[in-house]
């Protein structure tokens, strides 16, 4: 008796919860809601950290929590709280209700939630799939032996991390839905020295609900491909600053399109009134030769998603068509502020976010070109291999870091060079994107966002930028 | 359960799995915030959080640790239970024990604890502060980016040699991000930040006009020709290159291969004799000042450039015993102990030396780049190598006149930077993330137009 009643009021991961998820609903649509989501989750990563030949960390971590957000018209509020007990979800409702100031009579209807979508039950098993610790490790220490190929190399480091998620996602449209999440990413640094001159070489690797993928993962190419580039930027020159054009490698070099334009085309920069498409639907922002898409169903992609953190299945938008802007990327709050249809892309880092339109797998589409067309079509520019970090300014204006750059001379690449920066506008940008290989190739990243830092893939095949700012010395 | 309890229940947990030594640190908030869209409320936040980072230390003294916001009894003893089990894999060449210093007397500055204000008032007051900022210029179009948010929260440490720590405290944030149109130009937009122990010591009027102010002088802009220029840094852009290479006199860093420094670099002349830099966690002025680190070490003044030349490295307890010196109060708490900077305070020695006097921002005539702001810190700085690459927002001055820059980036390396500074102005200005003058550094090169 006293088991079913503790059950009853909270909510227990793996059973059923849904007399309690409708009880809060009601209880907030009562109160004047407009709309009801509450988003459950419960948690359980673990990271490694190898330095050298040992094993300097291992953390793990777990927790639970709740975001519920109510919307009133186009006003919404969001309340977090670790609490899950009926009381506590309760509360946050009231808080929500109070902090929205809502006093009208109007009560919208809630049927009930519709029948348990259940996209957990053939994931329950990947807790017990991926590797443990010790095996981790193990592998983690022989890919760092990897990295010691030469005594240039000061620093080596590999890290991996985990993360499981369950979630369980309720609203007062009927969205009832139950996922299981498993991140895993591992990553390889290293910093190689002599006398006065240095330089870093980074890989990262990552996949979604792929719980075997650590124990397929090529160390020995990784490790290979970090070594070289670090040995190859060991003596490079500062880049001379200028205007010039330049190619951009597949896979991460897509995130000049993620920073560049594809921020630009989430609904929450439509909200505020800070992209410069806004008004540009079905007209041309970019070269004919660009189609840009971002979907959450490439199996395995580090943005792929079964469901969205608003109950919704992920499509595949296409965004730009030879050109052409097509779509937004869009959540629920998106839709209701600027009418653009949801695209299953309300993502959050965690419930003490609420969610946000958020690009998932975004990438150019492949073109006929060769790598060697694009770099044989330049007679001075720059060959961008490895990309860093970037960023896309209040006003669209962007920039990211060249980790790993050549000179093009005559068509032909030449020396290495350090230093590179990429500025530009997105509109300015786009357009100058003149060719685009035949070699798509997708990597993982981090976003971070309104709703947080969320698995990302970028990509692209090798593109030609006729033309962009290069800063240097 | 509160903070007392919580030892108490991680003590009898300890207990019952036999565990001998361990230690927590865990925090308690409750946030609330605001954003507005042209009169209207946009989001309203409310989050109540609790992290709870336990260590354990094992019969072979190797540490393990977990952390959760599950601080119930049921996620007590499961965090003691994994943090056990991820000693097993604790770091054998590196040994992390109790601060020596964890039970020492800590400063704590006068508690400035404010009662929350309220949401409705957070939102009256942000709603008022949008209105004058979109009234303040007839270009100034929308305030895409703005908040208003308070803070209560909790920071506890104690372990089981009997230290125990905890303090709680208010803080209150204001940032108006204004953004300007004019015909046939590009947008412009800049913006302000104030912060208070609570929503009522915020200075709103002054965050209104230093939004529009900045905003308003960006409109007249032009791009910059490509070359080499004397540079003046702001208080707000000094700051944020030294937290960028702060791994300089960070020893975590130095013993993991990725700062600039070395162990023997105390005593290297970085700059001019006129500079001094601390780091002040406890200073007045700092409002997000916390008077003991992750591992209960208590804060303090340190000095890390005197003279030019480094004076002291920045520890957590391990990095200490490695170094032979005593914690300074920059730990975190984890698996592998992070140690970071609090809050920097940059100031001119007495003497003058070699500095040109001449050079003051507000007066000098000749040609030079003002950085205001630096942008994407987080892809332009590469600071186990020194080098950076920085798009910033400032002004070009010449001839007594000023002009915004359209869009640039300053590259160069921290080294060159700190030897090649030729002033420092006498009055230091408050920023949120330290105390420094205007400094002047002799050249560096800005990318703009080919």
């Amino acid at each position: 008796m006293l088991s079913s009643q503790i059950k009853s009021n909270e909510i227990i991961f793996g059973s059923c919860n849904k007399d309690l998820l409708e009880e809060i609903i009601f209880y907030g649509i009562g109160l004047g809601a407009d709309f009801v989501e509450i988003f459950i989750e419960n948690t359980d990563n673990s990271s490694v950290l190898a330095e050298e030949d040992f094993i300097t960390s291992v953390s793990p971590s777990f927790g639970r929590g709740a975001g519920i957000r109510i919307f009133k018209g186009q006003k919404d509020g969001f309340v977090s709280t670790n609490d899950l007990t009926k009381h506590g979800l309760m509360r946050s409702v009231s808080q929500a209700i109070e902090m929205l100031d809502i006093t009208d009579n109007k009560r919208e209807v809630f049927n009930g939630l519709n029948k348990h979508r259940d996209y957990s039950l053939s994931k329950k098993k990947w807790i017990n799939e991926v590797p443990s610790i010790h095996e981790i490790s193990e592998k983690l220490l022989v890919s760092t032996k990897s990295l010691k190929k030469n005594n240039k190399i000061i620093t080596r480091k590999g890290s991996y991390s985990r993360n499981l998620q369950e979630v369980i996602i309720a609203s007062s449209d009927g969205t009832y839905v139950s996922d299981i999440r498993l991140h895993q990413t591992v990553g390889l640094n290293v910093i190689a020295s002599d006398a006065q001159y240095r330089s870093s070489g980074s890989r990262r690797f990552g996949s979604s609900g792929m719980p075997n993928e650590f124990r397929l993962w090529d160390h020995e190419k990784a490790a290979n491909d970090v070594f070289e580039s670090s040995m190859n930027m060991l003596y490079a020159d500062y880049v001379d600053a200028g205007q010039m054009p330049v190619v951009l490698a597949n896979k991460f070099g897509g995130v000049i399109f993620h920073e560049a334009c594809g921020h630009l085309l989430e609904t929450t920069q439509i909200e505020r009134g800070t992209t410069p498409f806004e008004n540009k639907l079905n007209e041309k922002i970019a070269h004919e030769s660009v189609t840009a898409i971002d979907e959450g169903i490439s199996e395995g992609s580090f943005g792929s998603l079964s469901v969205d953190d608003e109950g919704m299945e992920p499509e595949k938008s296409v965004l730009i068509e030879d050109g052409i802007l097509k779509k937004f990327i869009s959540d629920r709050a998106g839709e209701l502020r600027t009418g653009h249809k949801r695209t299953g892309s309300g993502r959050r880092q965690n419930y003490s976010f609420a969610a946000a339109s958020r690009m998932r797998n975004t990438y150019i589409a492949k073109g006929e070109h060769s790598k060697e067309d694009l770099i044989n079509s330049i007679s001075e520019g720059l060959y961008c291999k490895s990309m860093g970090g970037g960023s896309v300014g209040a006003t669209g204006q962007f920039n990211f870091a060249v980790e790993e750059g050549y000179l093009i001379k005559n068509g032909k690449l030449t020396s290495p060079v350090k230093g590179a920066t990429l500025i530009g506008e997105a509109k300015e940008v786009m357009p100058k994107i003149s060719m685009c290989g035949n070699d798509l190739e997708l990597a993982p990243g981090f976003c971070g966002s309104i709703s947080g830092s969320v698995n990302v893939t970028v990509g692209q095949p090798h593109i030609k930028v006729d033309s962009i700012t290069v800063g240097g010395r | 359960m509160n903070s007392r309890e919580i030892t108490t229940q991680i003590s009898k947990a300890a207990d019952f799995l036999n565990l001998k030594k361990w230690d927590y640190g865990a925090s308690f908030s409750n946030d609330y915030s605001v954003q507005v869209d042209k009169g209207e409320a946009k989001q309203l936040k409310a989050s109540q959080k609790q992290i709870l980072t336990i260590r354990v230390w094992n019969q072979s003294n190797l540490v393990g640790i977990t952390t959760t916001s599950d601080i119930s009894e049921s996620g007590i003893k499961k965090a003691l239970k994994q943090a056990n089990i991820a000693s097993d894999f604790g770091n054998k060449n590196e040994s992390t024990e109790f601060s020596p210093l964890a039970k020492d007397p800590i400063k704590v500055k006068e508690v400035r604890k404010r009662n929350p204000v309220g949401i409705k008032k957070l939102l009256t007051v942000l709603r008022e502060a949008e209105v004058k900022l979109l009234e303040s210029h007839e270009s100034i179009k929308s305030v895409p980016y703005n908040g208003l948010s308070e803070s209560f929260f909790e920071r506890v440490y104690a372990n089981s040699e009997g230290a125990f720590r905890s303090y709680s405290k208010s803080q209150a944030a204001l940032y108006l991000y204004a953004r300007a149109e004019e015909k046939n130009k590009k947008p412009r937009s800049s913006g302000s930040v104030k912060l208070g122990y609570g929503a009522d010591d915020i200075d709103i009027e002054s965050c209104i006009k230093e939004a529009s102010n900045k905003t308003i002088s960006h409109l007249n802009y032009s791009s910059i020709k490509t070359d080499k220029y004397l540079i003046c840094f702001s208080p707000e852009s000094f700051l944020t290159i030294i937290n960028a290479f702060s791994s300089m006199f960070n020893a975590r860093s130095i013993i993991d291969g990725v700062s600039l420094s070395n162990k023997n670099s105390i005593g290297e002349k970085l700059s001019t004799e006129a500079l001094n830099i601390y780091d002040d966690g406890l200073h007045e002025k700092n409002i997000s000042s916390t008077p003991f680190d992750g591992e209960g070490t208590p804060t303090k003044r340190l000095c890390l450039i005197n003279r030019g030349r480094i004076e002291n490295f920045i520890h957590s307890e391990s990095t200490a015993r490695i170094f032979k010196t005593t914690p300074t109060g920059h730990a975190g708490l984890g698996s592998k102990v992070s140690v970071s900077p609090d809050w920097i305070v940059v100031e001119k020695s007495e003497e003058n030396f070699d500095l040109k006097t001449s050079l003051d921002h507000s007066t000098y005539e000749g040609e030079f780049v003002y950085i205001e702001e630096l942008n994407a810190i987080h892809a332009g700085v590469r600071a186990s190598q020194g080098s950076f690459s920085l798009p910033f927002d400032g002004w070009l001055y010449k001839n007594g006149n000023k002009i915004s820059i359209e869009s640039a980036t300053v590259a160069g390396d921290i080294k060159y930077l700190l030897k090649n500074i030729i002033n420092i102005e006498s009055s230091q200005e408050l920023t949120t993330s330290g105390i420094s003058p205007h400094i002047w550094v002799d050249e560096l090169s800005i990318t703009g137009d080919a």
